[in-house]
């Protein structure tokens, strides 16, 4: 007869101190990626908090190399037009293509949008910024707005994943109800699946902007950056934080880079607040997995 | 309200009232959310094809292949006139990208694996979500913010350890040229590192959900034959996600291919020739076009950064195409 002793070859006492020490092992890993999290948050925080100020959030950068004061407004407000102007291009393109994805979808060609929303989760952001740049700033210059058409396309594939899978969740005893009483398909998906699922909708929502709010990449062959005055006009070429971070960050002087430690504690506050304010909205959704 | 028409697809009226009725009703609807689903498939060919129509000048000038056969990148050498040898050589950058790449998977692949065990398996229960959510918090600090700390933080604390490594297997026969130094800081490794933290949390994500789909039977089985906890992971858990795992690291490759601000930060931006060192200052095929895009200026030098991108998206659709047929075949089982 064949008992666990055998199978595992070791005595019983021996098996169960092996596996106290792949527990405890496990567990040291843990806290190591805790440890890393904390190290980067704690780091940004103390560096950032001595150059944070009121101040750093209404003005601008002094424009001359290495001189100290000034802020990131320009930046920030940057950051938020071209992200605001890419979610209103993403969310509903992303919206409707979800709607097909989990309302239509069926057969081979949705299954090839599927499987290329999950390619491009995965292409490289700054290949997104060299296709912008090929389609749009060789005709009409850098700009916010070519910003905006990256980040749009960066923000897309994840809004789609997100969204299919909340319409996926809500309950098709709703859909057969609605459409029992003589609604058309159309007005079962607007008035009846989409605000059920709604709040699981805004956390993918929000969880794409945090995401886009960091990128820095595509943004350097596309709204270029413009430290010198507050840009509002989203043609002409503009800052965000994440290009004044990367910008004043690898600068060499000293005043820059406390600027750059403010901007970054700025940002991911920025990103930690949308965050957790998405999963705020995870936790009151109506359907759950 | 109209008759209920749950079949969709009505032809397009011809009379205006009609028309407007269309308009409102499923058909049309339905031809809007196809359009805009199919606007990613459209996306992802027209970057094939934007990407090789820019970088055309470059390839015709020089030869589609010539930018594979060359480590020398000297846009300065660059004459509009001659077509021979190509200052274009763009091996290094892809030595680059899968040396940082592939060194960046070595760290996070084993921790990212034991993270997501010790979640789905270990941990008590109630502190199981929690843990999830502080490891998911690693993937929302930005790129930007990883090189920034990387260049401040990282550097000083892995500066003594790099001196020992090229201090010790850097004079070593045979391998000692992997890890030769002198360590500046700035370096393939100290990109790798910060790789590793940013692929962590994604490779995590899609193991724990791997290993919360092992079968209960298996692991009710293994536990009933008097199996510990750790040989019930081996054998239920670990055992059938072996495909699963695989597919998460190149999900996390095809990640650590792309990322680029921070690894432009902290890697030293050397673009001359191959630097084989891991402790070398290096560049990859992101970085490089990070760098060099909006001061490009010399004959073809934009062009040949296009091409560095069309190979760069060539490698990351390869890379993220196998890496979700394995999860999707793990999926299925």
């Amino acid at each position: 007869m064949s008992t666990a002793a055998d199978t595992f070859g070791r005595g019983l006492a021996g098996r169960r101190r092996r596996g106290r020490a792949v527990t405890g092992l496990l567990a040291v890993l843990m806290a190591l990626t805790i440890g890393v999290l904390a190290w980067v948050l704690i780091y940004v925080a103390l560096q950032g908090f001595q150059y944070l100020s009121p101040s750093f959030l209404v003005q601008n950068p002094p424009g001359i190399p290495g001189a100290g004061g000034g802020g990131f407004f320009n930046g920030i407000l940057g950051s938020f037009i071209v992200v605001g102007v890419a979610a209103v291009i993403a969310v509903p393109l992303g919206i409707l293509s979800a709607v097909y994805l989990s309302e239509y979808g069926r057969g081979r060609w949705s299954n090839a949008v599927s499987f290329f929303t999950d390619i491009l989760i995965g292409i490289p952001t700054i290949v997104t910024g060299a296709f912008v740049y090929s389609i749009w700033v060789i005709h009409f210059g850098f700009s916010g707005f070519a910003g905006s058409l990256a980040l749009a396309i960066v923000m897309l594939p994840l809004i789609i994943r997100t969204t299919t899978q909340m319409l996926q969740l809500v309950p098709d005893e709703l859909r057969e109800g609605s459409l029992a009483l003589g609604a058309t398909k159309r007005q079962t998906v607007l008035r009846i699946v989409l605000p059920t699922a709604l709040p699981g909708i805004i956390t993918g929502l929000m969880l794409a902007v945090a995401r886009a709010m960091g990128e820095t990449a595509p943004l350097l062959l596309t709204a270029l950056g413009n430290d010198l005055f507050t840009e509002t006009n989203p043609g002409k070429r503009m800052s965000t934080l994440s290009l004044q971070i990367f910008n004043n960050a690898i600068s060499g002087y000293k005043a820059n880079q406390s600027r750059a430690w403010a901007g970054a504690l700025t940002l991911v506050a920025i990103v930690l607040i949308l965050t957790t304010a998405a999963r705020f909205f995870a936790g009151r959704s109506k359907v759950s997995r | 309200m109209s008759a209920v028409d749950v079949r969709l697809g009505r032809a397009a009226p011809r009379d205006r009232q009609g028309a407007v009725a269309w308009l409102r009703g499923d058909g049309f609807f339905r031809v809007v959310v196809t359009a805009c689903a199919s606007l990613v498939l459209l996306l992802i060919a027209g970057m094939v094809t934007f990407l090789l129509i820019e970088g055309f000048d470059a390839m015709r000038h020089y030869g589609f292949f010539s930018f594979l056969t060359s480590t020398r990148w000297a846009p300065s050498e660059a004459d509009a006139t001659r077509s021979s040898p190509n200052p274009y050589g763009i091996v290094q950058f892809i030595y680059g990208t899968l040396l940082t790449s592939f060194l960046a998977m070595l760290i996070a692949v084993p921790v990212a694996v034991a993270v997501a065990l010790f979640i789905t398996n270990f941990a008590p229960q109630r502190v199981r979500r929690p843990l999830s959510s502080i490891v998911d918090l690693l993937a929302a600090v930005p790129s930007v913010v990883y090189g920034f700390w990387g260049i401040f933080a990282l550097i000083p604390v892995i500066k003594p350890v790099g001196d020992f490594l090229a201090g010790t297997l850097g004079k070593l026969p045979v391998v000692g040229a992997v890890f030769a130094g002198p360590f500046f800081g700035y370096s393939y490794f100290t990109a790798s590192i910060v790789l590793a933290i940013m692929v962590l949390p994604i490779v995590t994500a899609v193991c724990r959900e791997i290993f919360l789909t092992a079968p209960t039977a298996w692991k009710e089985g293994a536990v009933a034959l008097g199996a510990t906890r750790w040989e019930m992971v081996k054998v239920a858990v670990l055992r059938p996600s072996r495909s699963g795992i695989l597919g998460a690291s190149i999900l996390g490759l095809g990640r650590a291919l792309g990322e680029t601000i921070a690894v432009t930060m902290v890697i030293g931006n050397s673009v001359l020739t191959i630097n084989k060192s891991v402790f070398s200052q290096g560049a990859t095929m992101s970085s490089v076009i990070a760098n060099e895009f909006t001061e490009a200026t010399e004959p073809f030098h934009l062009s040949a950064l296009f091409v560095v991108g069309f190979w760069l998206l060539v490698v990351a659709l390869i890379v993220n195409i196998v890496a979700r047929r394995i999860v999707a075949a793990q999926a299925a089982l």
